[in-house]
C-alpha cells in the first residue's frame, strides 16, 4: 500500500446489507438531521445521505427524479441566516447542513366542479378568499424548490390574469414550500392548480389535430386494425415492430411521409 | 412619450372601463404608458401603526420593479394606489431606520432609497401631456354637461401626498374644462365615499355615500366624475339599494375621469366602455347627444 493511499483510506466500511458500501478513499462530510450529526459520503443527495445514515423512507419519496414534489428539504448552512429549500433527490449534501425533511404541509383546497365552473379570475377569488391576504413579502418564492416565480402568479391571480399565472406556475410541483412560508396563510399551490385547470379547460386554444383524431378512433375507424394486432402472436408482433416504418431521427420537420398512408 | 405605469389589481378586474380609456386615451395623444412586467398588489390601504412595516413591503416592492426596468417615475390611475405607493415612497425616501429594516427584509431586491417618483394621472395630464394639448385635440367636447368633481380622501390626504396643496384643488375642474363639460363644485367633494366600512358596516357606508350623491345634485350636478375604484362601487354601484331604500330619490351617473377623456377625444365604444356603468350614465349622454359612438349599441 502506498503512502498516498494510506492517507485518504479512512472511512470504514459497513455492509449491512441495506447500506452504501464506500468505494476506498471516499470523503464523508459531517450533515445534521433533525439535529442529529451524521457522516455521510460526500455528492450524495440528501435521501441517499439519509438512506445511507439509516433512515428508511415509508413516504416522503417518490419518483427520486426531481418531479413528484413528495421530498421537500428545509435546511440552513452553518453561519448564514438563510432558509434553503431543495428537493432531496436532486439536492447534493454539503459540509455542515442542517436539514429537516417536509413531507407534507397542511393546506385547504377548495372543493369545485370544474365540468361547471364559471372560467373567471372571480370564481377563483370566490373559491380562495385568502388570496387577499397576501402582503408580498416573497416568502413563497423564496421556499420554492423548483424556483417558480410564486409571487408573481399569485399576483397574476389578482389582477384576473388566468393565462399568466398558469404559464407562471407550470412548474409547481405541488410539495407545498410556499405555503408553508406564507404570513398571508395562502394555500398558493392548490390554487395555483384550479388556475392550471381552468387554463387547460377553457383558455388554452385546443389542438385541432387531437379532435379529429378522437372523432376518428371514436368513428371505428381504427377497431379492425386493433383487433387484427390483439389477435396476434408474440413472434408476429415483434415481426411487425421490428419492420415498421419510422421516421429518422433527423429528418426536418414535416417532410416525412410513411409509404403506408392507410393508418393516416 | 414612454412612461412606466403601474395599473393595480381592481383595474384589470372590476374597473376595467378606468383603465381602458386612459389606454385609448394615451394612443390617440401619442403617449404610450408602459405596464411594469412585474408588479403586485400595491397594499390598497396605507398601513398607520409604526412598527407595522411589513404591509408597506408590496409598494415598496412595487416600486423597485420600476426602479429595476430603469424607470425614475411611475404613473396610477387608481387613487387608492397613487396613495399607498406614495406614502410609501415617502417612507423610504425620508425614514432612514424604516427604510434600513425594510431593505434589510427585502434582501434579494436591489436596496431603495426613494428613486421613482410617484405620479398620479391627473397630475401627468395636466403637466406631461398638458391640458391645452388635451383642448385641441377634443373632437366631441363635453357640452353642457354638468359634472361633480369628486375626488374623495386618497387623491387629497394626507397632505405630503396630495395631488395638489390643499385648499386649492382644481385638477378636476381644468380637466372637465378642457373636455368641454361644466364643472360642478360641491361641499362633499373631499368627503369619503364610506370606504371599506361598505364591508364591515354597510348602513353607515351606504349612508355617507348617499349623502355625497345627494349634496352633488342639490348643487346641480347631473353626474359625477372619480378615480378611485372603491369610490365608484360605493357611490354608483350601491345607487340601487340607495333608491329602494329611499336614501336618494334618483340615480347619478358617475364616470371614471378617463372615461370622459376618452369620450371627448372622439374614441368608441372599446376604449370609453360605458357598457360596465350604471344605465343612467349612458342615458345622459344619449339624452345630450354626446359621445354618441360611445354610447351607440349601449341598451
Amino acid at each position: 500500500m502506498s503512502n498516498h493511499e494510506c492517507e485518504c483510506a479512512t472511512v470504514q466500511q459497513i455492509a449491512t446489507g441495506d447500506r452504501a458500501i464506500l468505494p476506498k478513499g471516499a470523503k464523508t462530510i459531517p450533515v445534521y438531521v433533525m439535529g442529529k450529526k451524521y457522516e455521510v459520503p460526500e455528492t450524495l443527495t440528501i435521501m441517499k445521505a439519509m438512506e445511507y445514515a439509516g433512515f428508511k423512507f415509508l413516504r416522503g419519496a417518490g419518483c427520486r427524479g426531481g418531479i413528484c414534489g413528495a421530498c421537500p428539504t428545509v435546511y440552513r448552512k452553518e453561519g448564514d441566516y438563510k432558509l434553503h429549500f431543495g428537493l432531496a433527490c436532486q439536492t447534493v449534501v454539503e459540509p455542515n447542513m442542517y436539514l429537516a425533511q417536509i413531507p407534507f404541509y397542511p393546506a385547504n383546497r377548495a372543493s369545485y366542479d370544474i365540468e361547471t365552473i364559471e372560467p373567471v379570475a372571480e370564481s377563483i377569488h370566490a373559491l380562495y378568499p385568502e388570496l387577499f391576504r397576501c402582503v408580498a413579502c416573497n416568502n413563497c418564492t423564496k421556499a420554492c424548490p423548483m424556483g417558480v416565480q410564486v409571487l408573481d402568479y399569485i399576483s397574476a391571480i389578482k389582477q384576473g390574469d388566468i393565462a399568466r399565472a398558469a404559464h407562471l406556475s407550470f412548474d409547481c410541483i405541488q410539495c407545498g414550500m410556499c405555503a408553508s412560508r406564507c404570513m398571508g396563510e395562502l394555500p398558493q399551490y392548490h390554487i395555483a392548480q384550479l388556475v392550471r385547470r381552468i387554463y387547460g379547460k377553457y383558455i388554452q386554444p385546443k389542438a385541432e389535430h387531437l379532435r379529429k383524431r378522437v372523432e376518428e378512433i371514436e368513428s371505428g375507424k381504427y377497431d379492425a386494425t386493433l383487433e387484427k394486432l390483439q389477435k396476434m402472436g408474440k413472434d408476429e408482433l415483434e415481426k411487425l415492430y421490428k419492420e415498421r416504418e419510422r421516421e429518422p431521427d433527423m429528418a426536418p420537420l414535416g417532410t416525412w411521409m410513411p409509404q403506408d398512408t392507410q393508418y393516416l | 412619450m414612454k412612461v412606466a405605469y403601474y395599473p393595480g389589481c381592481t383595474l384589470k378586474t372590476k374597473a376595467k372601463n378606468l383603465e381602458d380609456a386612459a389606454l385609448a386615451s394615451m394612443k390617440a395623444l401619442g403617449v404610450e404608458l408602459e405596464e411594469l412586467n412585474r408588479w403586485n398588489c400595491c397594499g390598497a390601504v396605507h398601513s398607520l401603526a409604526d412598527d407595522d412595516l411589513i404591509h408597506h413591503v408590496a409598494p415598496v416592492r412595487d416600486l423597485v420593479r420600476a426602479m429595476e426596468q430603469g424607470s425614475d417615475k411611475v404613473v396610477t390611475l387608481c387613487s387608492m394606489c397613487y396613495n399607498s405607493l406614495a406614502r410609501a415612497n415617502l417612507i423610504m425616501r425620508d425614514d432612514e431606520v424604516k427604510r434600513k429594516t425594510i431593505n434589510d427584509f427585502m434582501d434579494e431586491e436591489e436596496d431603495y432609497h426613494g428613486e421613482v417618483e410617484v405620479v398620479h394621472f391627473l397630475n401627468f395630464l395636466r403637466d406631461e401631456v398638458g391640458f391645452d394639448t388635451i383642448r385641441a385635440k377634443v373632437k366631441y367636447p363635453l357640452n353642457g354637461l354638468k359634472v361633480a368633481t369628486y375626488y374623495g380622501c386618497t387623491l387629497a390626504r394626507p397632505r405630503n401626498v396630495a395631488i395638489e396643496p390643499p385648499g386649492g384643488t382644481r385638477l378636476m375642474t381644468d380637466f372637465l374644462d378642457a373636455v368641454g363639460a361644466t364643472p360642478v363644485k360641491f361641499a362633499d367633494a373631499f368627503t369619503c365615499c364610506g370606504s371599506y366600512q361598505i364591508i364591515a358596516n354597510p348602513e353607515n357606508a351606504v349612508n355617507v355615500a348617499a349623502g355625497i350623491l345627494d349634496c352633488a345634485a342639490k348643487a346641480g350636478a347631473e353626474a359625477l366624475v372619480l378615480s378611485c375604484p372603491l369610490c365608484e362601487f360605493n357611490l354608483a354601484k350601491k345607487q340601487g339599494d340607495m333608491i329602494q331604500s329611499g336614501k336618494i330619490s334618483k340615480g347619478l351617473p358617475i364616470f371614471y375621469f378617463t372615461q370622459l377623456l376618452a369620450a371627448a377625444l372622439g374614441l368608441g365604444k372599446e376604449a370609453c366602455r360605458f357598457d360596465l356603468n350604471d344605465k343612467c350614465s349612458v342615458e345622459i349622454l344619449k339624452s345630450k347627444n354626446l359621445a354618441m359612438e360611445a354610447v351607440a349599441g349601449i341598451a
